[in-house]
């Protein structure tokens, strides 16, 4: 009998570091995400970019660009293996939970990437005014956690599907939009001269925070659903 | 420790096209069964069904350990499955792939351990080559590398011989006697030079 | 067969007090008439969507395909009435605020459950195999639910609200609607529910027959 010496901890970080190695050598995901973003935001910049808008415009145009970069390369750590075969062989040897948690890091890792690439240009490419950084890094963090948490097992389901397309989109948009409102809510305070600071954000701190812890909580519960059979 | 895999009045429906129809049989550790049967006939699906990628529609698969029912999780750490379908990770080295699955199995696993499965499957030597450069016949080789990491009790493969050449013949041969001796052997093959590999036969569909 | 014939009386009569009887907000005047249809329409479109939710969760627990069926028929029952809800709301937004949509919270909640009832049948035709749609719709059934509870209870502390507060009960918690507003309202909560119920019978029986006939 092999023995079980790989813990959970290990197994998550080995899919992690899977996909990570897969993605590097290849590139199709990050490549897609941050294109998608950068032609985005070169869009917005071009168009609205020296016209100072009121702050809640940049907070919605910031992250309009990223929920859609997001919807175009999330799915991705799913659908890859479905397209390339491999998802018969990992379910046979991969329990349920190591592979959600580490394909969740993943998408964490690419929206990180994404925000890293995105808020300065975007900072530097509109007339928005961040007046409270701290509340804006936080905001990304939160905002990224929430994005992954919700969409990762989404992108399992639809990676069975057999007509992909809009799918992932579709579904994810109604679970995102408490998220969306309460980020756009929040950052238009980061951008605006009386947001209150931290304080003046609580609730939609408390919001953003739950919603992650939540999110992730039910995922974890319910992948093993969509994984077997 | 003695294992059986008792098969009971198993279906398989895919909307309305019947793919297995009422599928009996009962094996223990030593036993080997060869399923037979014209393309198409569902042998792969059978397989599938065993190695618990599919629901069947109806029918009933029970996997012990001594008397002892396992449930999925159990089943699968005990059971490996070779396909045409399957595919290992093209982005990854053969070393690469060995070392993710082991992990994931729950095994531990050095580069010495890597060397020596890659030379018992006559690939040794080349495990710092990406999957997608093997030939068709490596890959195989690798597939069996993978699917003994776990030292089944329960093996099961859909066309064996596919894509070897006589030396991986050969070594699929000895996989097989050492499987017949310590644990249960499933094929599902059309090639005649393979029915030999089992004991018993079982034929569906033609 | 006589509890059919009561719905038919219940409705009818509840339709037609609803425009013979006071307006039950007399400061927005006629228009809050709507309120009798509206409300039970949201109100079915949630317990649609509990009942959906609940058939979900015990098809992934015992896998049975009538939960399936019950899920589904559900799912579209609740799907006919959030579109029912959201355009009686829009109706009465135009005529009392003079738009159509405005985000407010509640508004924006019933279209989140219409969203989550469109994308639900989107994945069930997007999932080739039985037992897979079945089991994938069930997940996101009960995933898709979680986003609801953010909306209902906790937006409304972050935006502020259209959606008049004390139709129901005021912020002291004590009932507000005169005895024959509630009568009328009660009747309509009734007669929707009770709608409800007989259709999504009359479809689980139906399924029920088409599914008997497909195992022959």
């Amino acid at each position: 009998m092999p023995s079980n010496s790989t813990g959970l901890a290990d197994r998550s970080l080995a899919v992690l570091r899977k996909d990570v190695l897969c993605e590097f050598r290849t590139r199709y995901a990050i490549n897609a995400i941050l294109l998608f973003g950068i032609t985005t935001l070169t869009v917005v910049s071009f168009s609205v970019g020296q016209k100072n808008l009121p702050p809640e415009v940049y907070a919605a145009l910031y992250w309009v660009i990223i929920f859609f970069s997001a919807m175009s390369g999330l799915a991705h750590v799913f659908v890859r293996e479905e397209e390339s075969k491999t998802s018969t062989i990992l379910k046979l040897t991969a329990d349920a939970t190591p592979v959600y948690l580490g394909k969740l890091g993943y998408n964490l890792l690419l929206l990180i990437l994404l925000q890293i690439a995105i808020a300065p240009l975007f900072l530097t490419l509109t007339d928005a005014v961040l007046t409270d950084p701290a509340l804006f890094i936080i905001l990304l963090i939160l905002g990224t956690v929430g994005l992954a948490g919700a969409t990762t097992i989404i992108a399992a389901i639809i990676s069975k599907a057999s007509v992909k397309g809009a799918l992932f989109a579709v579904l994810s948009f109604p679970i995102l939009l408490p998220l969306l409102i309460g980020l756009i809510s929040a950052t238009t305070k980061a951008f605006s001269e009386s947001g209150g600071g931290l304080g003046g954000a609580s609730s939609e701190l408390q919001l953003l925070v739950s919603y992650g812890v939540v999110m992730i909580t039910a995922s974890i519960m319910l992948f093993e659903y969509v994984w077997e059979g | 420790m003695k294992h059986s895999l008792t098969v009971d009045h198993l279906f398989m429906f895919f909307g309305r096209r019947k793919a297995l129809e009422d599928v009996s049989f009962s094996l223990s550790t030593g036993d080997s069964l060869a399923i037979l049967g014209p393309n198409g006939s569902g042998k792969t699906t059978l397989l599938r069904i065993l190695a618990g990628l599919i629901e069947p529609s109806r029918g009933t698969i029970t996997f012990l350990s001594g008397d002892k029912p396992l449930d999925r999780a159990d089943v699968r750490r005990r059971l490996s499955y070779i396909g045409p379908e399957l595919a290992l990770y093209d982005a990854l080295t053969a070393a690469e792939n060995l070392r993710f699955f082991a992990t994931m199995r729950g095994i531990a696993i050095d580069d010495g351990l890597i060397g020596r499965i890659l030379e018992m499957v006559g690939i040794g030597g080349r495990g710092n080559d990406y999957y997608s450069a093997y030939s068709s016949g490596m890959k195989q080789r690798l597939k069996y590398a993978v699917a003994l990491l776990n030292d089944p009790v329960f093996l099961l493969l859909d066309e064996p011989s596919t894509n070897l050449d006589k030396d991986g013949k050969m070594v699929v041969s000895g996989i097989v006697a050492r499987q017949k001796e310590n644990g249960i052997l499933i094929i599902a093959t059309n090639e005649k030079e393979e029915y030999g590999f089992a004991e018993q036969q079982y034929r569906i569909g033609g | 067969m006589i509890l059919k014939a009561l719905l038919f009386i219940v409705m009818t009569w509840t339709i037609i007090a609803a425009f013979v009887f006071p307006a039950p907000q007399q400061a927005i005047g006629d228009a809050s008439r709507i309120f009798y249809f509206h409300i039970p329409q949201a109100w079915v479109a949630v317990l649609a969507y509990v009942v959906s939710m609940a058939a979900s969760i015990r098809y992934l627990r015992k896998r049975q395909p009538v939960d399936d069926d019950r899920a589904r028929v559900s799912a579209a029952l609740g799907l006919l009435f959030s579109v029912l809800a959201t355009v009686t709301g829009s109706v009465f937004a135009k005529v009392t605020w003079q738009s159509f949509w405005n985000w407010d919270p509640r508004q924006t909640s019933i279209l989140i459950l219409l969203l989550i009832y469109g994308a639900y049948f989107a994945l069930r035709s997007a999932v080739s195999g039985y037992q897979r749609r079945a089991r994938l719709a069930a997940v996101y059934a009960v995933f898709a639910f979680l986003a609801v509870p953010f909306l209902v209870f906790v937006i409304p502390r972050v935006l502020p609200s259209l959606h008049p507060s004390d139709s129901i009960i005021d912020s002291s918690g004590r009932f507000t609607m005169s005895g024959m507003t509630a009568m009328v309202f009660g009747c309509s909560l009734a007669a929707f529910t009770g709608l409800f119920v007989w259709m999504y019978t009359l479809r689980l029986r139906i399924c029920g027959l088409e599914r008997t006939g497909f195992e022959e």
